[in-house]
């Protein structure tokens, strides 16, 4: 599109627009800054004890310390990898399953009311259980991210792979498709999107998942930062481990949904 | 191909019901027959015992003299829209038959680029099918039938998803292209005007448990042998208020 061929009403609804978004991204870094800059002054002025809220330059501190000992890279890279593993293992078993489930009627007539009484159960009360038959390690943790996704998963697909349209199905029957095949080649390609927004979701509980699990196994990862800074009161550690969990969070939320813009973009 | 005292009952915890009643049909090779009635009366399923998806309670259906006993290549059938697959090209939709059937050679491949190609449509192969027009994902759904060389079609209300202009169009299509391909067809729909137009033959049906009531042989006087110009027959309306009548439709 050429400048001259936009009117001076599209010209001026263009900056309106752009002058909103703008204002928009503005009043989120005040937001951000206005928190930071009242905190620290409360803690400064000892308007709040910063022995228990922590400051931000104590944060900054702690991270810059975590950073020398050289200990933050570990304790990142340990919770990040039991997370992929735990998302990745709970959307692909729980797929599994509900490829089972559709195969035979049967089957998933009877394990109907066990998925929702699973379904149901608060998985974390399973934690203790876990580390037992587990061990005190990294397969626990993996296993608690696993348990947290997989039921979910598995009655999101599921219920997806319901969805397809029966008419598809019909058409490539009347061709002689078996059910193989018309799994391979109606039903879960049809069921790509449901899968990623499984996906999506697992990011989040996999997440809870893992540092419950460290919570409990309390070895390493950015869980165990947490609870052991807790146990000895040391909230600049808590804070600082909390502030690195949300970015590398959303860090990993944001990869889910580039790659479902990715996958999608080929349908 | 034959239809022998075909009957069907359905079973559900409430009934039984019976859909279809010692239904008796013959289609001759080459020849267009459309099957109309009241609507539940049965019309699909006799389109899905004909392509193999249902065992008939009693009776058989036999194509050139035999059997039919499941799903095969002799049946090609047509849904209600188009049923193209959005995450496959057209070329990969038009072969999925072959690859069902295990059938995908250079032969049968280079069958089915001849056939997009007759019918405009080879430009578009490496296109998704939401890039096309209603009307050519019709075409690419006959054509997607067409390619594993069937000896019958069935077409179970084939435009019924189309809006009304698209669907005189793609009739017409259709009906040309079946007939230049010299299939046997065989077309559910609740349309009369649609199936005289494009019918050699109009099949009445009763209303449920379904039955043959009558068979109109349709002989339109039209110039051009075509759904659009024949509905202009004068013959058009006398079959249209004949079978009109004999479906019975109350409100």
């Amino acid at each position: 599109m050429s400048d001259n061929s936009i009117s001076p009403e599209q010209a001026s609804y263009l900056r309106a627009r752009k002058r909103y978004r703008l204002k928009v991204i503005i009043s989120r870094i005040l937001l951000l800054v206005g928190i930071v800059v009242l905190w620290e002054a409360a803690a400064e002025l000892r308007l709040v004890d910063p022995f228990i809220t922590s400051q931000p330059s104590r944060v900054v501190r702690t991270l810059l310390m975590l950073h020398q000992q050289g200990v933050l890279y570990r304790h990142v890279g340990i919770t990040v990898f039991e997370t992929v593993v735990g998302f990745t293992l709970g959307t692909i078993a729980g797929t599994g399953v509900a490829v089972l489930l559709w195969w035979s009627d049967f089957l998933s007539d009877v394990l109907d009311p066990y998925l929702v009484v699973l379904n149901s159960l608060p998985k974390i009360a399973l934690g203790p259980i876990i580390i037992v038959w587990m061990g005190q390690g990294m397969p626990a943790i993996i296993t608690m991210a696993l348990l947290i996704s997989l039921v979910v998963t598995i009655l999101g697909v599921y219920s997806g792979f319901s969805q397809v349209d029966s008419e598809k199905v019909k058409m490539l029957r009347t061709f002689g498709a078996t059910r193989g095949q018309v799994l391979r080649m109606v039903i879960l390609p049809a069921s790509v999107p449901t899968i990623v927004s499984a996906l999506k979701i697992n990011v989040g509980l996999s997440w809870v998942g893992v540092i419950v699990g460290e919570f409990l196994v309390s070895r390493a990862g950015l869980g165990y930062l947490i609870v052991y800074g807790g146990q000895v009161f040391r909230l600049d550690l808590v804070m600082t481990s909390v502030i690195i969990l949300a970015v590398a969070a959303a860090v990993m939320y944001q990869a889910v949904v580039w790659l479902e813009r990715l996958i999608l973009r080929f349908r | 191909m034959a239809i022998k005292d075909l009957t069907m009952k359905f079973h559900s915890p409430e009934a039984e019901i019976t859909a279809l009643d010692r239904l008796s049909l013959e289609v001759m090779e080459g020849d267009f027959v459309s099957i109309v009635g009241p609507s539940g009366c049965g019309k699909s399923t006799v389109l899905n015992i004909i392509a193999g998806l249902f065992e008939p309670t009693a009776g058989e259906v036999l194509i050139s003299g035999r059997k039919v006993r499941g799903p095969s290549s002799r049946v090609g059938y047509m849904p209600q829209s188009d049923q193209l697959f959005e995450w496959r090209t057209i070329w990969r939709n038009v072969l999925l038959g072959l690859e069902v059937q295990g059938k995908l050679t250079r032969e049968t491949s280079s069958f089915a680029e001849h056939l997009l190609e007759k019918y405009g449509l080879i430009e578009f192969r490496e296109a998704y099918p939401s890039h096309l027009s209603g009307g050519m994902r019709q075409r690419v759904a006959l054509i997607r039938t067409l390619a594993v060389n069937p000896e019958l079609l069935l077409l179970d209300e084939a435009f019924s998803a189309l809006d009304y202009q698209t669907r005189l169009l793609v009739a017409d299509e259709v009906k040309q292209i079946i007939s230049r391909e010299n299939k046997t067809a065989i077309l559910v729909t609740h349309d009369i005007a649609e199936a005289i137009s494009m019918s050699d033959f109009v099949v009445v049906l009763t209303r449920r448990p379904g039955r043959v009531k009558n068979i109109h042989r349709i002989v339109l006087t039209c110039s051009e042998k075509t759904p659009i110009r024949c509905r202009e027959a004068a013959e058009f309306r006398d079959y249209f208020y004949g079978i009109w009548k004999e479906l019975d439709v109350y409100v």
